[in-house]
């Protein structure tokens, strides 16, 4: 008889892995990558391509050069690239693209000790890396060959109403913007898919664009009760990627229960400032990597209580 | 009320294989051996020696104090030794060896009729028949049925879900000998005179539910409930919220809030103990996995080695990776088949193919599974960090002690990581060093 096996119990386990999750978060963001390339044509492929093989590359040399273990087959980097990528728009700079992978993926991830260790969203952190060191290419929107604003823009308290896009083509994503955040609906499919599969808990996106849409309807100077208004909020800029694909990201959002909804109404309020009252018409990265910060301390304040707790008023004296 | 708990997982069953097959007698052929500890509690102590004639039912070992328990030699023969023996949960412990003479002689078993037995008298019987827990924790029922305030328990809840994965002995009783546990639920009903007894049965024994409900039916004091089939519904505290919808904390004794807990099979053997006078030396054990030949359960002398229960369900079909006393969530891996089958052995697995060596461990992705399926709302991901760092003191802020260790947050894992295994080290350490605190203040 060959060797047996002794292990502690138990001595089963599930089908999930950390690959099978990256592979359906993969999945799910293609309806919406795929719908980028069409909106904005092979230029759009060529900036989602570059992004995922990069980010799998400069990982899998940034591993091998610090002696680790290589673990692009995890497939976290190639999900971190193509959000990353979706995230651009479709003129950016190639060689620039290839600058934010390496921030994404050295400097938020590896530094900070690799997958799981990262407090902020690579492809986010990313993001916003390039907004601050490339601003104008990063907002150098082209559609059919022209610049022109999103339709944020127009939205903005303040900003031109000319051209104010219909609420279908921003449903449809027939807008300008990055790559992968203009279509509602096709975003929407691949956020069905990881609902079913249960890879993210809907609390975190649908309380988030519930609690920004709230504000949006009673709050916007000049625009309060306006109905039409806030669903074209809601549907314009990156709050849906955002929300079902980033803030969704487990590594950098807390894993209490009670926190998952105390960190989705501050993303709904904190993108309802950035968005009204900021710089730019944008607010939803900002919203999302400020919130990751907040993580450890949401889940700090969160800690569940054990089943069978109320009833034990005398000990709960004395652990508060 | 829900009839099931918040968290808990599906893992695969496997009660095909089994639950059909009736309760097969199997006799004893090689040597048998009995440890002094196979209960919670006090070891037993000796009574015979080498050389002693034994018969079956005689005691060989006496409980030697209030939570320890009885043990009988199962079969007639000679004492052949008292020695160190490996145990089928890992470890050894001091074991008599019995040799068998085949001719299963008994002791003179005195019956009697519950209705003329005092509460005492019937706690007494139980005791000496050495009756503890079967569903795994080996508590000795007289303990558990003699609750300080008897009077002030409201529930008696019989645990008959058997959630975990493979077994059917409790599904073997409930259907075989639904009259003797019955006979044992109102025996044990006699000792709680304000108490009612709420069945719970898993609903994926439909054939159980309906034995059970043909032989209560009319009675005001019993009752079954169909529980949602589900891992740990077995779990004391989740059975309880299930089938009586109070939540009590896993730190806590369930008697202080009127509610005891046993296991069907305990619960048979109650019957058979007053009622027969039987004490218990044989079990319902079943033998299944993917990699057993003829999966079935068996009626098995208490002190047979795991071997010949292996040999009498027709081996294994090819080499097997892992063998587990128990079933997959919370059995105990085996290493040495000659170990014996004790009380609390509800099962024989062969399993093909080891899931947990082939899956290699990663980093934590803070994918909170463990925390959604956790059916003490802990954070398991939380508790094994601070648990692996040796922090203990963050560790039982965080509620470490309330961990019932089912496991399912190591089962959901899809980083693979020992959460379980990391937890329940820490909590056995902290244990340990309390008790080291107490004997210190004491000396």
């Amino acid at each position: 008889m060959s060797l047996l096996k002794v292990s502690e119990s138990p001595h089963v386990r599930g089908r999930k892995s950390t690959q099978t999750i990256m592979r359906d978060v993969l999945i799910a963001l293609t309806p919406g990558a795929i719908f980028g390339i069409y909106n904005f044509g092979v230029n759009a492929l060529i900036r989602l391509l570059v992004g995922v093989f990069v980010c799998i590359a400069i990982e899998a040399i940034y591993q091998a050069a610090m002696k680790k273990k290589v673990t692009v087959s995890d497939l976290s980097a190639a999900v971190t690239g193509l959000l990353l990528g979706m995230n651009l728009p479709s003129e950016f700079p190639i060689w620039m693209e290839v600058v934010g992978c390496a921030f994404a993926i050295i400097v938020v991830k590896q530094l900070f000790g690799g997958l799981g260790q990262n407090f902020m969203n690579p492809a986010l952190g990313a993001r916003c890396f390039l907004m601050l060191a490339y601003t104008a290419q990063m907002t150098n929107y082209v559609m059919d060959g022209v610049s022109s604003p999103t339709p944020l823009a127009f939205l903005k308290p303040g900003g031109e109403a000319v051209g104010d896009p219909s609420l279908w083509d921003m449903f449809f994503g027939s807008v300008n913007g990055v790559i992968g955040e203009t279509s509602v609906i096709f975003l929407m499919a691949g956020a069905v898919y990881l609902l079913v599969r249960r890879e993210i808990s809907p609390k975190i996106p649908f309380i988030y664009i519930g609690v920004f849409a709230g504000m949006v309807f009673l709050l916007t100077p000049g625009h309060n009760f306006d109905f039409m208004y806030m669903l074209k909020e809601v549907c314009g800029g990156g709050l849906i990627l955002g929300a079902f694909f980033m803030a969704t990201d487990y590594v950098t959002s807390p894993t209490t229960p009670n926190g998952k909804i105390l960190f989705a109404v501050a993303l709904g309020v904190i993108t309802f400032i950035f968005r009204m009252f900021g710089g730019s018409a944008e607010g939803v990265s900002y919203a999302i990597i400020f919130c990751n910060i907040l993580v450890p301390f949401i889940e700090k304040v969160t800690i569940p209580k054990p089943f069978g707790w109320e009833k034990q008023k005398k000990e709960a004296k004395g652990h508060e | 009320m829900s009839n099931t708990f918040k968290g808990g997982i599906h893992p695969f069953g496997g009660k095909e294989l089994t639950k059909d097959k009736p309760i097969q007698e199997l006799k004893p052929s090689g040597e048998l051996v009995f440890p002094v500890s196979q209960h919670a509690g006090a070891p037993a102590t000796p009574v015979v020696k080498a050389g002693d004639a034994v018969l079956a039912g005689q005691v060989i070992a006496e409980a030697s104090s209030a939570v320890s328990a009885n043990i009988h030699s199962s079969v007639s023969g000679t004492v052949k030794k008292v020695e160190m023996r490996p145990l089928p949960t890992g470890g050894k412990a001091m074991s008599i060896v019995i040799e068998n003479d085949g001719e299963y002689r008994e002791a003179e078993f005195v019956p009697s009729d519950p209705e003329n037995l005092t509460k005492e008298e019937i706690l007494q019987k139980i005791r000496a028949a050495g009756i503890v827990g079967m569903g795994g924790a080996g508590f000795p029922v007289d303990q558990k049925l003699s609750p300080e305030e008897s009077d002030s328990i409201k529930y008696l809840v019989v645990n008959g879900a058997e959630c975990e994965p493979y077994l059917t002995s409790d599904y073997r009783v409930m259907l075989d000998t639904t009259d003797e546990l019955i006979g044992g639920i109102k025996i044990a009903l006699k000792l709680m005179p304000n108490a009612k007894a709420v069945i719970g049965v898993e609903d994926n024994k439909p054939e159980a539910i309906k034995a059970i409900n043909g032989k209560i039916a009319g009675d005001p004091r019993i009752s079954c409930v169909p529980v949602k089939t589900k891992y740990p519904q077995g779990s004391d505290r989740t059975l309880i919220y299930a089938t009586t919808g109070m939540k009590i904390k896993s730190t806590a004794h369930s008697n202080e809030y009127g509610v005891v807990v046993s296991n069907v099979t305990s619960l048979y053997n109650v019957y058979e103990a007053v009622v027969k006078g039987r004490p218990l030396t044989r079990r319902t054990v079943t033998v299944s996995g993917d990699d057993i030949s003829n999966p079935g359960n068996f009626r098995v002398y208490l002190g047979t080695a795991f071997q010949e229960l292996l040999d009498a369900a027709g081996g294994t079909v090819q080499d097997p990776e892992k063998f587990i006393n128990g079933g997959t969530m919370m059995g105990f891996a085996m290493y040495d088949l000659s170990a014996p089958i004790t009380k609390t052995s509800g099962a024989l697995l062969a399993l093909k193919k080891d899931e947990v060596s082939s899956h290699p461990t990663g980093p934590c992705i803070s994918c909170a599974s463990c925390v959604s399926v956790c059916p003490m709302q802990l954070m398991p991901n939380k508790l094994a960090k601070l648990a692996d760092k040796g922090n203990t003191e963050e560790f039982e802020k965080n509620y470490g002690s309330y961990c019932i260790e089912c496991g399912c947050c190591s089962y959901v894992c899809p980083a693979r990581i020992p959460l379980k295994q990391s937890i329940k080290a820490t909590k056995k350490a902290i244990k340990a060093a309390k008790r080291r605190e107490r004997q210190v203040a004491r000396s």
